[in-house]
Formats: C-alpha cells, sequence, structure tokens
C-alpha cells in the first residue's frame, strides 16, 4: 500500500514542471506559435524564482519574479515572432541559448558561481510515510500544477478568449475578417506560455531551494512532446504529462531493484513514448496555422 | 524566408564576434624566463566549487611555491576550448594543461601538432583501439587519472560502518564507464567492511544532462531513503545537490563527491569523496619546472594525495574515533598494496 502510494506521490511531484510547462505551450501552439521555447521559459522561471526568493526571503514573491521573468522572455519571442516575422523556429532556439546563457551569468555575477546559487527559501513537499499525499499540499505548486490543466482547458473551449487563440491559431485570416486581432492574441497566449512554463522552472528552483546551472535538463521539451502525444488538446496533453512521469517514476523504482540489467530500465520512458505514440495517438494534426503568419 | 536568413546572418556574425573577442584576455604574451604555464578550464569555468576551482588552485600555489606564471582560460561552451588550448600552445608556453575529460581529443590532436611543447590532461580518456587496446598517448603529452575507485572504497566502508542499515545508496550522474569506477570502489568498500549489505545504485541518465538534473537526482535519493537507506553517496555533479536536499529532507545523510561538499547541507554530509586536483596540477608544474616531467598515463591514487576523504571539524561529531580508526587502517592497507580494489563492477 506505501509503495503504491509513493509511486503516485513520486509520479505527480515529477509530472508538476511538465504539466505546468505543457498547459502554456498548449496556449502558444493553439494560438499558432511553436513552443520549441519551453525549455528556455523553465530555465529562465527557475532561475528568477530562485533571485525573488533569494532577495525578499519569501517562496511566494519568488513565485511571482519566476512567472514574470518568463514572461519577459516570452515577450522577446513574441515580439520577434509576431512582430518582426522571424522564423519561430529559429526564434525558438535562440530563445533557448539565451536562456541558458543568461542564467549562467546572472549566478556568477550574483553569486560568484558557475554551478549554483545560494540556498534560498522554497517549498518542499512532505514525505513522511504516514501521509504522502497529504505531504504533496506542503508544495503549494503541486496542488496548482494539478489545477492548471483544467483551467486551461476552460480557458481554451468555454471562453471568447480561448476561442480567440484556436482561430489565430487554425486560420489567422478569417479570424481577421470577424475583427478579432490576431497580433494582440498571439502576443497574450505567448505571454500565458511563458508564465506558465516559467512556474513549472520556479517549482524545479523552489523545491531544489536552490538555482544550479541547466538544472531544467530538458523538461520543456519532454513537455512539447506532451503537447504533440497530445494532440494539442490540454487534457489530453496532461494527460500524457502523468504518463511520462510515470515512466520516470517506473524507471527510478525498478533501478532500486536491481532486477532486470539497468540498460532496459533506462530505456523504459522511450520505449513507452514510441509505443504509445505509434499505437495510441494515431496521426497527429497540428494547428492549421502553427509555425505560420 | 527573408527573416529568417537575416537571424541566422545576425547569429552569425554574434558568433563570430564573440569568437575573436573571448580568447583576448589571456594573450598575454609570453616572457622569456621564468615558468610559463597555461590553463584551460573545462565548461563552467571558476566558480564550480569543483574541477576547476581545485586546478584555479593548484595554480595559484604553483605561482607562490615555484614562481610560476600561470595563465588561465575560460572557455564557453563548445569549440572554443580547442582554440585556448592551442593560443596557449602558441605562445610557447612551457606547460599547457587542459582541466577535464572533455579535452582529451584536442589534447592528443595539438601535442602531436606541437610535439616540442608539454601538455597534461586532467582526467584524460585513454582511447581503445578496435583491438581493445589502450592507446598510448603522445610522448610529451602527460595522461593525468585518478585512481577514484580508491577514495570510493574508503567512504564505501566509512558509509557501512556509520550507516546503521544493512543498504547503502549510490546516485551516479551518467551511466558511463568513469562513473562506474566510483561505484565499483564504493561497492567493494560496502562489501570489505560489511559482506552481508546491499548497495543499491542508481543513474540520473544516460545523456550529459545526467550530471545537471537535481531534480532527478533529489527523485533517486528520496526513493532509496524511503526503502531504508540511511547514507548515499553522489558522483554526478550538480544532479547531487538535489540528493543532498533529500538527505536535508528526510535527515539522513549524503556523501559529496569531487570536493568537499559539507557546506551544501550542514549536518547531512557524512563526508566527501575528494580529488586532489589542486596537488595533482602543482605537481605537473613542479615536474615542468624540474625537468621531470614526461609523458604517459600517470595515475594519482590515495599515495599520491590524489583521492582522499574529509575529515575536519565538520563532520567529526557524525564519525565515531573507532570508524575513523578503522577508515585510517584500511587506507593504509590499500597504500600498501594488502587491499586490491577493483576499478570495475
Amino acid at each position: 500500500m506505501s509503495l503504491a502510494l509513493a509511486f503516485l506521490a513520486q509520479t505527480l511531484r515529477i509530472a508538476v514542471p511538465y504539466l505546468f510547462a505543457a498547459a502554456g505551450g498548449v496556449l502558444a501552439e493553439r494560438a499558432g506559435i511553436i513552443s520549441l521555447t519551453l525549455e528556455g521559459f523553465m530555465l529562465g522561471g527557475a532561475f528568477s524564482a530562485m533571485l525573488g526568493s533569494y532577495w525578499s526571503g519569501s517562496p511566494w514573491i519568488g513565485a511571482l519574479c519566476g512567472i514574470a521573468g518568463g514572461v519577459a522572455l516570452a515577450l522577446l519571442h513574441a515580439v520577434s515572432t509576431i512582430r518582426f516575422k522571424a522564423d519561430q523556429v529559429v526564434s525558438g532556439i535562440a530563445i533557448n541559448l539565451l536562456a541558458v546563457g543568461l542564467t549562467r551569468y546572472f549566478l556568477k555575477l550574483v553569486f560568484d558561481s558557475s554551478s549554483n546559487s545560494l540556498r534560498v527559501a522554497g517549498f518542499s513537499a512532505g514525505t513522511s510515510t504516514g501521509s504522502l499525499i497529504g505531504g504533496l499540499l506542503h508544495n503549494p505548486l503541486i496542488p496548482f500544477g494539478l489545477l492548471i490543466i483544467p483551467v486551461v482547458a476552460w480557458l481554451l473551449y468555454r471562453t471568447p478568449f480561448g476561442l480567440r487563440v484556436r482561430a489565430v491559431g487554425e486560420h489567422p485570416e478569417a479570424a481577421t475578417t470577424v475583427g478579432v486581432s490576431v497580433k494582440r492574441v498571439r502576443y497574450v497566449a505567448v505571454a500565458l506560455s511563458g508564465a506558465l512554463a516559467a512556474l513549472g522552472g520556479a517549482y524545479l528552483a523552489l523545491d531544489q531551494h536552490q538555482f544550479t546551472d541547466g538544472m531544467s535538463a530538458g523538461r520543456g521539451f519532454i513537455a512539447l512532446a506532451a503537447i504533440i502525444f497530445g494532440r494539442w488538446d490540454p487534457v489530453r496533453a496532461g494527460i500524457a504529462c502523468l504518463f511520462f512521469a510515470a515512466a520516470e517514476t517506473l524507471q527510478i523504482q525498478l533501478q532500486g531493484m536491481q532486477a532486470i540489467p539497468s540498460q532496459f530500465v533506462q530505456m523504459i520512458p522511450y520505449v513507452l513514448t514510441i509505443v504509445a505514440l505509434v499505437g495510441l495517438v494515431g496521426r497527429a494534426m497540428p494547428p492549421a496555422a502553427l509555425g505560420r503568419e | 524566408m527573408r527573416s529568417l536568413l537575416l537571424v541566422i546572418g545576425a547569429l552569425l556574425l554574434a558568433h563570430i564576434a564573440l569568437l575573436l573577442a573571448h580568447p583576448a584576455p589571456a594573450a598575454i604574451a609570453a616572457t622569456t624566463g621564468g615558468l610559463d604555464v597555461g590553463i584551460v578550464f573545462d565548461v563552467g569555468g571558476r566558480g564550480d566549487k569543483s574541477f576547476n576551482d581545485g586546478a584555479y588552485r593548484g595554480g595559484e600555489r604553483a605561482e607562490q611555491a615555484l614562481g610560476a606564471r600561470v595563465h588561465f582560460i575560460e572557455p564557453g561552451e563548445g569549440s572554443d576550448r580547442e582554440a585556448g588550448l592551442r593560443l596557449l600552445a602558441a605562445e610557447h608556453m612551457q606547460l599547457v594543461m587542459g582541466v577535464g575529460f572533455i579535452f582529451t581529443d584536442d589534447l592528443t590532436a595539438l601535442a602531436k601538432e606541437y610535439p616540442d611543447t608539454r601538455f597534461a590532461g586532467v582526467d584524460y580518456a585513454l582511447a581503445l583501439d578496435s583491438a581493445g587496446k589502450v592507446i598510448p598517448p603522445p610522448p610529451n603529452l602527460a595522461a593525468l587519472k585518478f585512481r577514484e575507485e580508491q577514495g570510493s572504497f574508503l567512504v564505501g566502508a566509512l558509509a557501512a560502518l556509520v550507516g546503521k542499515s544493512k543498504k547503502l545508496g549510490f546516485v551516479g550522474g551518467m551511466d558511463i564507464p568513469l562513473i562506474h569506477k566510483f561505484e565499483a570502489g564504493y561497492r567493494a568498500g560496502v562489501m570489505y567492511v560489511c559482506p552481508d549489505c546491499t548497495v543499491i545504485a542508481q543513474y540520473a541518465g544516460v545523456t550529459p544532462e545526467a550530471f545537471r538534473n537535481p531534480g532527478r537526482g533529489k527523485e533517486l535519493a528520496l526513493s532509496q531513503y524511503q526503502s531504508g537507506v540511511n547514507v548515499i553517496f553522489h558522483a554526478s555533479g550538480s544532479t547531487g545537490l538535489g540528493v543532498f536536499e533529500a538527505a536535508r529532507q528526510m535527515d539522513r545523510l549524503a556523501i559529496g563527491v569531487d570536493a568537499d561538499q559539507y557546506a551544501e547541507a550542514p549536518g547531512h554530509v557524512l563526508t566527501s569523496m575528494v580529488k586532489g586536483v589542486d596537488a595533482v596540477v602543482l605537481d605537473q608544474i613542479r615536474r615542468a619546472r624540474d625537468g621531470s616531467f614526461h609523458g604517459g598515463v600517470q595515475e594519482y591514487g590515495l599515495a599520491e594525495h590524489g583521492v582522499g576523504y574529509i575529515y575536519d571539524e565538520h563532520n567529526r561529531a557524525l564519525i565515531p574515533d573507532s570508524v575513523h580508526a578503522r577508515v585510517e587502517e584500511i587506507r593504509a592497507g590499500i597504500i600498501a598494496g594488502r587491499i586490491v580494489v577493483p576499478a570495475v563492477r
């Protein structure tokens, strides 16, 4: 019983950064802007959250600063792709590289270290075996992360803003003819994606109580894979995030038991991904105007 | 399309500008007389609290003790590592050092190109030919290796003696032979003092990212602590910072690596398996001065102070005197050759 609870709790802890980033990425992608940038937003969010918490002593202010950092990077991406019509893939890669460089530079400037920051105030999930699930509430970003998927689904399918997002992502010309400002909707969607992905990064930094160089470690790309896996639907993308997190947890737990050669265990998340992509998803149809002006 | 070309053009321009601008601070003309030594840092540069800082200390000590002039180059990502080494070689440094296994190929190529310059690679990774035999490095290149398994053996014995549990933990970074060496030594050390103990060994991944993923490190450590492990040894770069965070949260112990990591989680760091990068750098600079420098593989183990473990006023309270005496006894046994430490799992 406690093993199953431990598995569930670990899956949820691992899933939270994926859920935040995927929720943000779905919004931007549905508005027609490619979300290769999630990785950079996460890293930027992790760094600014740490900095905010370091200067204020409050992880809550840290999380807000994380959002601000993500939005700043997102607006840069939005200006280059929407205002100056730069190629979204190229701009996305540039943003990711910029995030790596900027965080490294300021880490050195503020903490005189190229590896990690000082310890800051943060949130940690409780891990006593008695209340593994209740312990998750100790870190408020975990329930937020689980709630963000239904919120984004509601935003996308039940609000006028969501309708506009979907319209500019599928058929921007049609949206323009009915008086929707394509640019404005896209700016807002990209800024929101920056804010949400940055919260995923903030979760990483505040859970560790510090920032370490490159700490997002590819999670933004996994979230992007989850979006494609979930066919650009927030709920399905959220399920995909949980699926990836469960595969990682399985890998961790099986490695610990040492019953199976580690090489096979290390393959689990990748093999499961391929199997699921081939077998379950079928043909993935991106928003029609994704990557176009 | 035009905008794409513009962006690429701008990036390319910036890149070229950076390439030109970067090595400038180090382009100090080598003066005649005295000992000029060039050291190129691994990615991250100074402030990594590990290899690079160790090399910097070694260089500083060489400046004070030997009167050497040490020129440091801190490369960015990727290709300018080779440019840094080449610059130093072209400046006729008496010794050019690369810090980190990542310099292996560049050093080998440059040593062949500049046969009159002395090169040294810290943590040099020996290549194997198709028949599986070690390809010897060029005669003017000192391949400096650490016997990580010996230091790991000691901390393994220490962990088993202090741990109060039959289960011991190990968290590795990337699943590669270099890290398997740590695991092998640790495992052997645990078994040496406690034959019926088991070691749970886990790796953070199969890519270099596995050394920079503290989130994963924390989850691995949490699952080990929850399964009854009391002490975890990590050999995983900054992924290990997550292991320390888990140790704090669960109020257990962890063992640091490469440098003294006590400050990362005071009270929860049992000890650290340290590599004496500073001692090795100093030793090579001294050899270059005395003329006793020679190429080939040179291994630094416990006897040469290349590896060791921390026992000082911070962690003395965590280690009973009898345990310390036992570990020192084992250390003497390894140095005397009475105990043979395996380097492979």
